[in-house]
């Protein structure tokens, strides 16, 4: 069961004693582990061993945790079903013969599977979202500079942020508690998250709880994925929060925004990987430009060609104000959106995932349409605020996911909803 | 699809600039898929000019000595190495 989970089974151990002695976390192959292969789901780190570890990780293990396994992704981060990975597919344990999200579906299933209490992902358009969504647990985005990235092998560092899965918002909570907080290896970390009580948060209380649910994120999702939605908006509603609707129009623009964004980022991220200093070696024929491609060609998977080529093309002379300056304008307009609905609504609810998980194997040939997919995901990121992902309940027998999202470092606020359902 | 569609020169031109070896198959399916995904991208041209704030600040830290990886460590990885360096392809 556990062998399409990892893609290396190894136990490395932590203190004896820290908040989270005697607990099992699994961590996303993307972050590094020292001496403990660290391969992103690709060909081109198949047999790369990091030298150090990631500050996340000195975390852990100074909180006494014991890591039992570096867990499967996309490619470098770069999908919605883990499919891309070069280690092979995860099946869903929450949903068999389903996907199990992506890009850190490995992580989510470790979880939902119980080969690990607690999982480690990295979110830069839903990544932790969307996984906990498909598997049926609890998945956290933290807000932009809260959790350290000194470690996480980059693809779209404007974007990303580390997050913590657990099956209840206490246990994923208290999981953000040991990794947030500024670190000075990582200029971009804030000091709100330096003495955080976030698993103190969880008491399930809503009674006054403002909700904005916008409606464009409604729009175009399955019809039992929003009925599983208004079900789980009615229980909070039960306790004594209450909704209203709200609008973003710029959301309309989010997908082709962060795509555009994470792509050019991609393509200057990944430039590193020219198998001389570590990675796949394009051997040592001919001149460096035509080793360095050779590298990249073998040691790449079809959608990471895809989006460096996509990226590198969006950043070219001619195209660079037409796509990226763009997308800059549509991500300040969705952060201005975001803080409108917010003046007004204490979190915003909406679907996840405005699907059900996908069969294995069902999406891989189009990509545009996998895309669209991330449409209630990526505007977060864009926005670089918090997020969560619990579970709403089943349609046809497969999980959703209701998503919360808050105010910049507004975490505690959003564990203290989320928690009046798991 | 757009008028301005890329080309398969289009293709093999960008993924030369992003040093990525393609195969004629890899061509042809790109081609056809950034078609698809470029035209999709086009709908930006529909976002108004949006005044950016800008409140970052620059973090700094005082510029003190500390302990770096030894040359063994970050050499572990290289596919090929000749004493103590990278060893890399030609560069002409």
């Amino acid at each position: 069961m556990s062998d399409d989970i990892f893609i290396t089974e190894e136990r490395i151990e932590g203190a004896e004693d820290g908040p989270l002695a005697g607990k099992t976390v699994a961590v996303k192959d993307n972050i590094s582990t020292d001496g403990v292969r660290t391969t992103c789901g690709s060909r081109m780190l198949e047999d790369y061993v990091p030298p150090y570890d990631a500050t996340v990780v000195s975390r852990l293990k100074a909180a006494g945790a014991t890591i039992v396994g570096k867990a499967n992704m996309d490619e470098f981060g770069m999908g919605t079903t883990t499919e891309t990975s070069y280690f092979g597919e995860t099946d869903n344990p929450a949903a068999p013969g389903h996907v199990p999200g992506g890009s850190s579906g490995g992580s989510a299933a470790a979880v939902a599977a119980g080969e690990a209490d607690l999982a480690l992902g990295s979110d830069t358009g839903g990544s932790v979202r969307c996984p906990a969504a498909f598997c049926g647990v609890v998945g956290i985005k933290p807000t932009y500079g809260l959790v350290s990235r000194y470690g996480l092998i980059a693809y779209g560092n404007s974007l990303e942020q580390i997050g913590p899965f657990g099956e209840t918002v206490e246990d994923a909570a208290q999981l953000l508690d040991v990794i947030a907080g500024s670190d000075d290896r990582d200029a971009t970390t804030r000091s709100e998250g330096d003495d955080s009580s976030y698993a103190d948060a969880a008491t399930g209380d809503v009674d006054g709880l403002s909700i904005g649910v916008p409606t464009e994120l409604l729009e175009g999702a399955d019809e039992g994925v929003v009925e599983t939605f208004w079900e789980a908006l009615g229980e909070l509603e039960d306790r004594g929060a209450e909704y209203h609707e709200v609008s973003l129009p710029s959301v309309e623009h989010a997908v082709e925004a962060y795509y555009v964004i994470a792509m050019s980022e991609a393509s200057s991220n990944l430039a590193r990987f020219d198998g001389v200093r570590y990675g796949h070696s394009g051997g040592y024929d001919g001149n460096w430009n035509e080793t360095f491609a050779r590298a990249r060609e073998e040691g790449f998977g079809d959608e990471v060609k895809r989006r460096i080529l996509l990226g590198t093309y969006a950043l070219s002379a001619g195209y660079h104000d037409k796509y990226y300056k763009k997308a800059q304008d549509a991500r300040a307009w969705v952060k201005q959106d975001f803080d409108e609905a917010l003046s007004e609504a204490d979190v915003l609810a909406s679907p996840t995932m405005p699907v059900p998980p996908f069969e294995l194997g069902e999406s891989l040939n189009d990509p545009l349409q996998l895309y669209l997919a991330d449409a209630n995901t990526v505007p977060v990121n864009l926005a670089d605020l918090p997020a969560i992902s619990v579970p709403a309940g089943e349609t046809d027998g497969l999980p959703v996911g209701l998503q919360l999202v808050g105010p910049a470092f507004g975490e505690e606020r959003l564990i203290r909803a989320a928690s009046a359902l798991a | 699809m757009s008028d301005d569609a890329v080309s398969p020169e289009e293709v093999r031109h960008v993924a030369d600039l992003a040093r990525v070896d393609l195969d004629d198959d890899e061509v042809d399916r790109f081609t056809e898929q950034f078609a698809d995904i470029l035209e999709y991208f086009e709908t930006l041209d529909e976002v108004p000019e949006v005044d950016r704030e800008t409140d970052l600040t620059n973090v700094m830290r005082p510029d003190e000595e500390r302990p770096s990886l030894e040359s063994e460590a970050a050499l572990g990885n290289a596919p090929e190495t000749e004493d103590g360096y990278f060893k890399g392809p030609n560069v002409s």
